[in-house]
């Protein structure tokens, strides 16, 4: 856990000890890049906005080290489109600040099972063991690896949960959607995921649009989501504002496959 | 130099240039009538020269032909003792003065070259008949200086002379002697010295006349608008764009004042923009700063409280509290978040909406207000306009704001509040900018490093008689605020290319139709062509795909109440960050917001207040072509 500010550290030592998790804290991205030459780590949890080496400067020595923990981004709201930007840059997701004790929870809860599903695809080389997830459609392009959107006619665009991100959360229960009418924003959250480990779990939005339709039948059948999220389980169709803009945030699917 | 300089020389040099001219008018005038003044009363005198004489000859002539020189005395002298009568005499042929009015010159001899005798004498052989003219002579007196008019009468022979019986005179002899008359000049040179001197004191007085009201004039219709005009511009040069010429009438001086006003209101306004797009990215940056900093202690707060609630479920009273704390401190979250929004950190989402829809929206939330503060709306929106790209949420946010600001405006009494949207058409020519130029080999053209106006310029090569070097254009269409950093001496030969890879952006089989230079072009894509003349004195360019599009539209939308007056003061402060009349009631951020948003659809925002009348607030937003 990087962060500059004690209080977060503390903060998040304290939840993720409570869980049962083990936290080592540092306070710049220095130290912790020194600790990760010795040793392996499941997740890395870090803020974007620090002196000296700052989060965007640390994603990029993980890459020169190759390391491949897997890292949460933290930042204020202020910063949500460079925290967008990381997503590009390698994080796995990000969390802004304030967050509550269940949003922090949470994302550590899908950043070790992200960190478990990556081990296992590395390591179980016999694929019949290991769950896979399915990569969206070559045409798709994805924020991260949490939300997929999809140009279909008319400059009209639909929005849906990649089966990796659902393969990181347990099942689930609920979907907590927006009304018509509403304006989803890049990065922010757009849905809320309840699963049965009574997790509540931020969905982001891979574009800024206004909402057109949704899918009510989320709402009754939440096992559509995880059965298909590509096509039948898609949550929105949204006008979308700046796609031109957002679109170089957004990674193409179809580099996926190769 | 000095503006007293300037203003003095002006008069200087008029007073100077209408003196010589009175003075060349006058004189002429004066020298003509002088002449003709003279000449007048010359000739009048010499009349009466002569009646005078023909009068002494005939009224010597009995005495003479008795010989009684007594009488013939007596006569002249009498006679002679008329005023302006100099002397009378009387010479015989050898010039002996036989008759004199001064008794002294009588018996002696007159000089034959002397004045009375030169007109017949000049000849060898004497003259035996003179015309009237010749017989006059004007001369100075010798013994003072007034002039003389002498007029000789020739006395002729006649038979009664010859057959008197004094047997004075043979008859043989043809002129007997000679009558000659001095008349004084004086009255007639004073007269004309006289008139002389009237002419110059006319001069003299003329000119200073006219020095005195040139003077004033030029003081009243030049110097004191000058000076205010100078004054002005002294203030406008230090930096007070406030700064407004009272007005000067309606001459020239007057219209350039009022030219002048104009164009300070127009560059205050420019500069208010300016500053406030300044200030908004400096509260922007503030507001970040400010997020980031109450972040990190909210986060503190929240998890902390969070995790307790998630603890104490067992503890319904501790439980209760907690939740109070968390929901607290979320909405202090939200209230970061719209902070943000608000310092435009957040860009607009922005989409096609019905700006009256908009409008609607915005006065349901008002609505209550207004009808209880007892405020009457008046709605007038034109059903046809397009839809426009704006971001909706932060749209009405705009209306809103305008419309509480109105309401306060008109406080408690009571008042009117009316609302206007409408299409108007503004011209591209001078608004349009190129925005991306390349050469046929997509070579960008463009050059950030030097602007204009902010703007990166568009860059192009030029070669002329040898000469090589660069133009950085305007990139505004029908602006042309170029940089030329080569000196063009012959405008026949311009090659104009591509800087970077030297290829020929000359247009072939088409000349300047201005003035029939030649035309390079480049491509300003996704917008056509762009072509311009090579000549630096001609202004001629033409964007097709801008001019086929013909003028923008823009949607007018108008905020107007009848309230109290924003004073002319405060008018330039007033979408300022933090500017605020409502004292404690706001926090001043809200017109510097909404001109932020109205910036950020890259509309324009402006204010009108009069005392009396109330406020207008007027936006416009560019459609979509």
């Amino acid at each position: 856990m990087i962060d500059d500010e004690q209080v977060i550290l503390d903060a998040v030592h304290k939840i993720a000890s409570a869980d049962g998790l083990k936290v080592d804290p540092v306070l710049n991205a220095e130290k912790a890049l020194e600790k990760l030459s010795n040793n392996k780590y499941s997740l890395i949890l870090c803020d974007i906005m620090m002196t000296g080496i700052d989060g965007f400067k640390f994603l990029e020595e993980l890459y020169k080290k190759k390391i491949k923990t897997p890292v949460i981004m933290i930042t204020g709201y202020s910063t949500v489109e460079n925290a967008v930007k990381s997503l590009v840059n390698g994080a796995i997701d990000f969390i802004p600040k304030p967050f509550t004790f269940e949003e922090i929870s949470s994302a550590i809860n899908r950043g070790l099972r992200f960190s478990r599903l990556q081990k296992n695809i590395s390591q179980g080389k016999n694929k019949s063991e290991s769950v896979t997830y399915v990569p969206c459609p070559p045409k798709y392009k994805r924020l991260g690896n949490i939300s997929w959107m999809n140009l279909e006619s008319e400059g009209i665009a639909g929005v849906g949960s990649t089966d990796l991100f659902l393969e990181i959360i347990n099942e689930v229960l609920k979907v907590e959607l927006l009304e018509l009418e509403d304006d989803i924003i890049q990065g922010n959250v757009c849905a809320r995921f309840e699963t049965d480990d009574s997790l509540i779990h931020n969905f982001l939005a891979p574009l800024s649009g206004r909402i057109i339709e949704r899918n009510n039948k989320l709402l009754s059948n939440p096992k559509l989501l995880e059965k298909d999220p590509y096509f039948e389980g898609w949550l929105y169709k949204v006008i979308p504002s700046d796609v031109e803009y957002e679109e170089k945030y957004l990674v193409p699917c179809s580099s996926d496959r190769m | 130099m000095k503006l007293t300089d300037v203003i003095s020389k002006i008069s200087l040099k008029l007073i100077f240039t209408v003196g010589i001219v009175t003075i060349a008018i006058l004189g002429v005038h004066s020298f003509l009538s002088i002449k003709a003044q003279r000449n007048e009363l010359l000739s009048q005198a010499e009349i009466y020269a002569n009646k005078l004489s023909e009068t002494i000859r005939n009224s010597t002539h009995l005495s003479m032909l008795e010989n009684r020189s007594d009488q013939t005395h007596h006569i002249i002298n009498t006679i002679a003792q008329e005023p302006g009568i100099r002397e009378i005499r009387i010479f015989n042929k050898e010039g002996s003065i036989i008759f004199s009015s001064q008794k002294e010159f009588i018996g002696q001899m007159v000089d034959k070259n002397a004045e009375s005798c030169y007109a017949c004498h000049t000849a060898n052989e004497p003259l035996e008949k003179l015309p009237m003219e010749e017989r006059m002579r004007i001369y100075d007196s010798p013994q003072d200086s007034s002039r003389i008019l002498g007029i000789i009468n020739p006395i002729y022979n006649e038979p009664s002379c010859w057959e008197a019986d004094c047997h004075v005179h043979p008859a043989e002899q043809k002129v007997l002697g000679v009558l000659d008359v001095k008349l004084s000049l004086k009255d007639v040179d004073t007269q004309i010295a006289n008139s002389e001197f009237r002419s110059i004191m006319l001069a003299v007085i003329a000119i200073a006349l006219l020095s005195l009201i040139i003077g004033i004039f030029v003081r009243k219709w030049i110097e004191k608008p000058v000076n205010e005009l100078v004054n002005a511009t002294e203030q406008v040069g230090t930096g007070n764009l406030n700064y407004l010429i009272k007005d000067l009438g309606s001459d020239e001086l007057g219209l350039l004042a009022k030219s002048f006003n104009n164009m300070t209101r127009k560059l205050s306004e420019a500069r208010t923009q300016l500053f406030q797009s300044d200030k908004m990215a400096s509260l922007g940056r503030l507001a970040a700063g400010v997020a980031h900093e109450i972040n990190n202690p909210l986060t503190g707060v929240l998890t902390y409280s969070s995790f307790l609630l998630k603890r104490t479920q067992n503890n319904p009273e501790l439980n209760e509290d907690l939740k109070v704390i968390v929901r607290e401190t979320k909405r202090s979250r939200e209230i970061v978040k719209s902070l943000l929004d608000f310092s435009r950190q957040s860009v607009p989402k922005k989409h096609d909406a019905e700006i009256n829809e908009i409008i609607s929206n915005a006065l349901s939330v008002v609505d209550n207000q207004l009808s209880l503060k007892q405020i009457k709306l008046e709605k007038n929106l034109d059903s046809a306009l397009p839809k426009i790209t704006v971001d909706s949420n932060q749209m009405q946010q705009v209306f809103i704001n305008l419309l509480v600001n109105a309401a306060d405006a008109i406080g408690e009494k009571g008042g009117m509040i009316k609302i206007s949207s409408s299409l108007i058409s503004l011209s591209p020519y001078g608004i349009a900018h190129i925005k991306t130029a390349v050469c046929p080999k997509r070579h960008d053209l463009t050059e950030n490093e030097i602007r204009i106006d902010g703007m990166p310029t568009i860059k192009v090569k030029v070669k002329s008689n040898g000469n090589e070097g660069f133009i950085h254009l305007d990139p505004v269409y029908g602006k042309h605020r170029h940089q030329y950093n080569i000196e063009i001496t012959d405008r026949k030969k311009i090659h104009v290319s591509c800087p970077r890879c030297n290829i020929s952006l000359m247009e072939e089989d088409f000349i300047c139709p201005d003035c029939g230079s030649t035309v390079y072009n480049f491509e300003v894509p996704p917008q056509g062509f762009f072509e311009s003349c090579t000549n630096p004195a001609c202004k001629w360019q033409r964007w097709n795909a801008i001019d086929e599009a013909g003028e923008r539209n823009y949607v007018k939308l108008k905020v107007s109440d009848n309230g109290s007056s924003i004073p002319a003061d405060d008018l330039p402060k007033i979408f300022e960050p933090f500017f605020s009349t409502k004292g404690q009631k706001g926090t001043g951020l809200g017109l510097a917001v909404i001109w932020g948003i109205i910036d950020n659809h890259d509309g324009m925002i402006n204010v009108e207040s009069e005392i009396g009348k109330g406020t207008t607030f007027t936006i416009h937003l560019p459609v979509k072509v």
